[in-house]
């Protein structure tokens, strides 16, 4: 396998780990936006999609199982989401740093449980056989390239969402207040929108989402209970990196991060590479303080 | 940002812990008390009590930079971890006979030492390393953040971002940092026999001395007009940049001030526990270090001690009897005391005063009459 492949590879594998951390991090940026709270307890919805995923598979085995999880994580990871911010984040909301304290409690809380449940080594979720497999491009520059079909399904999954979720955003009733929200919150509150009502359905779309990320997650390894807590960190920085509460910025700032990681892995190892990570997004913030796309300034947020 | 916050007046101090010079009924007996432990409890206890009170070095840099900057930090194990291990590479290295390798380099095959080991062979730059290391990349890291007024819950997950890589870091660079099993097996420090009596109290009376100094230290800090403007730039950092100051150097310096404790805190802590080890420097054990503060109180100095010794004893009492129950009551504790107490103990102790029923506690435990 020469040079070409591995990179081509790379690249590709950049996009399908970017694809996994929007679908991680669309929830807690959307959230971001709209209540300046960032729920530390985001990875353990990835998580519980995994063994929604499990679980889902006990009952309907067969090659269609996996599809029929998404919609049990999605909603499982939902409810998860909205007993989450009835009773703790609308608590919290005037203090964005608490929030992260408090949430990072439920997230041991709920990583232990799963330890005492399902036990630490983890679970398999088996990708039927309509995913297991993967295509070798045979002949050319790229020739020993190898592309497994479950990377393809998770890159279906993301701009399913992504695409589904913009629609929602700009066309729909719901996206509207959504938007109004987002770029004024007393204003549309005073307009007569439900505030409250908008965080609450805004949240549990975006654990709903992580909860759908989980599933896709258990197609590439094990679930542990500990799953989320690898993919939330940089899923933190996507968060930094895009902008308050834009869907494009999410999307960008993914991109940025899964490419980012995935090509400097071709000279560094893992741990190196997650250095490197940092140290670009404490540059990228030099240059760009308010994200890369930057719906309002950060600098007045106080 | 913290609705607590809101009440305090500058002059009351009050929650902010900022009165100097009163009179402290309570703190004379508790420091006799302290540095009379090795005769009062067992070495075992000592030994525990000795880590603890190391760990309350960090926990008082806490309520600087958390409490009163409002800079909430997820990564004060990296800096904990810089002191711990700069002290111990040195302990490994004095241990050797010239041109000699630590005992896990040469199992892991390097046949010369790395270069960033070599300096830590001198007792001076280690002492020195131990502070200079993690306040320089402290003041260097928050500086480049806090310049381009990135703040709040963005640099918390940046500083989160910091611990993971670091512990990663230090897991897959084996060869030249003992990996997961971090650098043990101690033998002396500065010509001191570890592990006997004599050493054990020495280091002990140690970490008690610098825990008094820096308390004294940070109290006058915190009633000076730098504490008076860091809690300002807390409660409304554009009002003060209005009033033509820039709020970059005054977090930067409480942050590497922070951070230099931590350091400390992290260098006594190993030379107590005979240990440093990734386990103890990563995302976890760094938020569990921001809960001894809150629990304790996050503006109080005397809280962030108790804090720290409060959640340690627990843990070591629960944490060994039932493992799986420490997690649930560690997270528990976060969410409750983040929730309802968010003034932790020493809050508690002060809004008692306020109430008129422990007025009297509270004067003898705060200190303050008014």
């Amino acid at each position: 396998m020469g040079e070409w492949p591995l990179i081509a590879g790379q690249i590709f594998n950049g996009f399908s780990v970017a694809s996994l951390y929007v679908l991680a991090a669309l929830g807690l940026a959307l959230s971001f936006g709209l209540m300046r709270v960032i729920n530390m307890a985001h990875g353990e919805m990835l998580m519980l999609g995994g063994y929604l995923a499990y679980l889902t598979l006990q009952v309907v085995p067969g090659p269609l199982g996996i599809l029929a999880a998404m919609p049990v994580a999605f909603l499982g990871a939902a409810a998860v989401g909205a007993v989450l911010e009835t009773t703790l984040i609308k608590r919290l909301s005037a203090r964005p740093l608490d929030t992260l304290l408090a949430t990072w409690g439920v997230s041991l809380i709920l990583q232990q449980a799963a330890r005492n449940i399902f036990g630490a080594i983890g679970v398999d979720v088996r990708a039927p056989q309509w995913l297991n497999h993967a295509y070798t491009v045979q002949s050319g520059l790229l020739e020993g390239l190898t592309i497994p079909a479950t990377r393809l399904f998770i890159l279906a999954v993301a701009f399913a969402v992504m695409g589904a979720l913009s629609l929602l955003l700009a066309r729909t009733r719901i996206g509207l207040l959504v938007r109004a929200v987002n770029q004024d919150r007393g204003m549309a509150a005073a307009a007569g929108i439900n505030v409250r009502a908008v965080d609450l359905s805004v949240f549990c779309l975006g654990t709903g989402i992580a909860g759908l990320a989980g599933v896709v997650l258990a197609l590439l390894g094990p679930v542990t209970p500990n799953v989320g807590q690898s993919y939330v960190v940089p899923a933190f920085l996507v968060v930094v990196l895009g902008g308050l509460g834009s869907l494009k910025g999410t999307a960008i700032a993914s991109l940025i991060v899964g490419l980012f990681s995935a090509l400097v892995q071709i000279l560094v190892d893992v741990s190196l590479a997650q250095v490197l990570l940092l140290l670009f997004v404490i540059g990228f913030i030099q240059f760009r303080p308010q994200g890369v796309v930057a719906v309002r300034s950060r600098a007045l947020d106080a | 940002m913290d609705m607590s916050m809101r009440k305090e007046t500058p002059l009351s101090g009050g929650l902010a812990g900022v009165t100097l010079g009163r009179p402290m009924a309570l703190t004379l007996p508790v420091v006799v008390l302290a540095a009379l432990a090795p005769w009062l409890v067992s070495a075992y206890e000592l030994n525990l009590l000795a880590r603890f009170l190391a760990m309350a070095l960090l926990a008082m840099g806490l309520v600087l930079v958390w409490g009163q900057g409002g800079v909430l930090s997820l990564g004060q194990g990296v800096f904990f971890g810089l002191g711990g291990y700069a002290i111990a590479m040195h302990m490994k290295l004095a241990a050797l006979a010239d041109g000699d390798l630590p005992d896990f380099m040469v199992w892991s095959g390097l046949d010369a030492l790395p270069w960033w080991w070599v300096p830590f062979k001198s007792p001076l730059v280690a002492i020195l390393g131990v502070v200079l290391v993690p306040g320089a990349l402290a003041a260097l890291f928050s500086w480049a953040v806090f310049r381009r007024r990135v703040g709040g819950v963005y640099f918390a997950l940046i500083t989160q971002a910091l611990a993971l890589a670091f512990a990663t870091l230090l897991i897959s660079q084996q060869p030249s940092t003992g990996g997961f099993n971090g650098l043990t097996d101690f033998q002396t420090v500065m010509g001191l026999e570890l592990g006997t009596p004599a050493a054990a109290h020495g280091l002990y009376w140690l970490t008690l001395a610098l825990v008094v100094g820096v308390f004294v230290a940070l109290r006058a800090l915190m009633a000076s007009r730098y504490g008076l403007l860091l809690r300002a730039i807390r409660d409304g950092e554009n009002r003060i940049r209005f009033l033509g100051y820039d709020p970059t150097p005054f977090k930067v310096v409480a942050f590497t001030i922070g951070a230099v404790l931590a350091g400390l805190a992290g260098a006594l802590f190993t030379l107590h526990a005979g240990v440093v080890s990734p386990a103890l420097v990563g995302v976890v054990p760094s938020i569990e270090m921001v809960i001894w503060v809150a629990v304790g109180g996050r503006n109080s100095l005397a809280g962030a001690i108790a804090g720290t010794l409060a959640v340690n004893l627990a843990k070591d009492g629960v944490s060994s009897a039932f493992p799986d129950l420490w997690l649930y009551a560690l997270g528990l504790v976060f969410v409750l005391v983040v929730t309802l107490l968010p003034g932790g103990l020493a809050g508690l102790v002060a809004d008692a005063g306020a109430t008129g029923w422990g007025k009297r506690l509270k004067t003898l435990i705060i200190g303050e009459a008014k």
